[in-house]
């Protein structure tokens, strides 16, 4: 099979590049492993600043029917094995798809939190129980402790008490090699602070607002109720840690210790539950574009490939979008596909001018500023730092160029 | 159960029911439930049993990326219950060496 356009990913990056290109008249193939395009956004459901709810399950299906009505063909239940140059997609299935351009839409995963007892049945990553929760309408629990506190982990927690769980708590994981930071209750505060007013819900503008200056943490880390914040259905307990999930066969308790300041645990107690959600926070997928200039960016989230302003990276018409190149929201995912899709169309020739582009550019720079979620609080800092190698990467590219033609 | 039959945003939940077997019961899903969505809303958190010790397991990640929710469906082993979705008439069954009858009644 072979079409202009090759998207890796049918979430909302990988949707939005798609739609932008067919509808400019581009042949477009999206290839994705789950039966029904929309990837993580399938699951979202969060009050918008101003605009009200933001229902993912919706959005993913208005999104896929007009790709379809544009001509995309959706692979679903595909599971991409390769991607070589000139761009070839190799599938699970022995086929491959060929295109002159191809988008890594490949999203983020959640980096897994080892607690003791993790693997009993009924423990399960937070974006899983947010699938379940807001999408398969399914409870994955209804008793529910949430380990680690992030901007996702208290918007699955809210989301949970609307479907009728009873969310106990929010808590720390214990101090360990990979719990890192994560267990240090001064660096949640931290982190918190980055939730601004326009922050989808009252657990994250709550944070914002107690963690936004730095004497104001200290007292709210001294004097923060051991029996932690009651706020929106849940518990917020910046000073207890889960140190263990028990049960016979599956979830029945977790053993909570309560800690000081700097996240040592003092006592512990037994608590019944039957589901534990963990929350390690969110990497980049990047494994499609390792023959690209990668680089670790840990602002990001991770291993990041280096690209252009138009989205491509260092191997030509290869390009990226959504969180593959960075840890952010759907909605910049979104315009990060309108972005590379308008672009490959305006170099297939399908649109005339670089208006549509420097738009489709200006439109990622407005969707960064009205983010409602800032998952990573020094993306900015990120962005500038991946923006400065591709510079340099372009300098060095253009030099080895000049002493080739002199050679 | 664990079906969330009313939501305050979503609304009620439309319908449209299928049958499957896993481990040689009878299970109620609705169309579009992806295996492991259709065995948690009917109670069933085991979905395979470890190699070495036998050990319980469910689904984690829910991308597909961890593989600990894999199960033989249809006669083709290792799938991934939590991206694959389920059909009427499916035929699933757990895997592991040692796994222990009848541990999925609850």
């Amino acid at each position: 099979m072979i079409s202009d356009v090759v998207v890796i990913g049918a979430g909302p990056a990988g949707l939005s590049a798609a739609v932008a290109a067919a509808e400019a008249g581009a042949s477009v193939v999206v290839i994705d492993e789950n039966p029904r395009p929309g990837g993580k956004l399938l699951g979202q459901l969060h009050e918008e600043p101003g605009t009200g709810w933001w229902i993912g399950a919706e959005i993913s299906k208005s999104l896929a029917k007009r790709a379809e009505e544009a001509g995309v063909r959706i692979l679903s239940n595909r599971q991409v094995w390769n991607l070589s140059p000139k761009w070839e997609v190799a599938l699970d299935n022995g086929e491959s798809v060929c295109g002159e351009y191809a988008v890594v839409a490949t999203g983020a995963a959640e980096r897994p939190l080892p607690i003791p007892g993790w693997s009993l049945p009924g423990v399960m990553a937070i974006g899983a129980a947010q699938t379940l929760t807001n999408y398969y309408r399914v409870r994955p629990g209804d008793r529910v402790a949430v380990v680690g506190m992030d901007p996702l982990s208290l918007t699955v927690a809210h989301e949970l008490s609307m479907a009728g769980a009873d969310v106990v708590g929010i808590y720390l994981p214990s101090k360990s090699v990979f719990a890192g930071s994560q267990a240090d209750p001064d660096r949640n505060l931290e982190y918190l602070a980055g939730m601004s007013d326009l922050a989808p819900n009252a657990l994250l503008r709550w944070g914002g607002r107690l963690a936004s200056n730095r004497a104001l943490r200290n007292l709210a880390l001294t004097f923060f109720p051991t029996s932690g914040i009651p706020l929106m259905g849940t518990k917020l307990n910046l000073r207890k840690s889960i140190v263990s999930i028990g049960g016979d066969e599956r979830v029945q308790h977790v053993e909570i210790a309560t800690i000081d300041k700097h996240g040592n645990p003092g006592k512990t107690r037994t608590v019944d539950v039957d589901c534990v959600c963990i929350s390690g926070g969110l990497y980049p997928v990047q494994e499609l574009t390792r023959d690209c200039e990668l680089v670790r960016i840990d602002q990001l989230g991770g291993t990041v490939p280096l690209y252009s302003p138009e989205m491509e990276t260092s191997q030509s018409n290869l390009f990226v979008a959504g969180n593959v190149t960075g840890i952010e929201g759907a909605k910049i995912a979104m315009a990060q596909g309108t972005l590379a899709g308008t672009a490959i169309a305006s170099r297939l020739g399908r649109i005339q001018g670089k208006d549509a582009v420097d738009q489709a550019a200006e439109a990622v720079r407005s969707a960064r500023k009205s983010s409602a979620i800032t998952f990573m609080p020094d993306i900015d800092e990120g962005r500038r730092i991946a923006e400065d190698l591709w510079l340099q990467l372009e300098r060095e590219k253009s030099m080895t160029q000049k002493d080739e033609s002199y050679a | 159960m664990k079906r969330i039959s009313e939501h305050p945003v979503l609304g009620p939940l439309e319908e449209e029911e299928i049958g499957f077997e896993f481990d040689g019961q009878s299970y109620r899903g609705i169309k579009g439930d992806s295996i492991a969505a259709a065995l948690l809303a009917n109670g069933v958190r085991t979905l395979r049993y470890s190699n070495r010790d036998g050990e319980p397991r469910g689904i984690y990640c829910g991308i597909g990326h961890c593989y600990e929710c894999r199960m033989t469906v249809n006669g083709v082993q290792s799938v991934r219950a939590c991206i694959t979705q389920a059909c009427d008439g499916d035929v699933l069954e757990s895997q592991g060496e040692n796994r222990r009858e009848g541990s999925n009644d609850f």
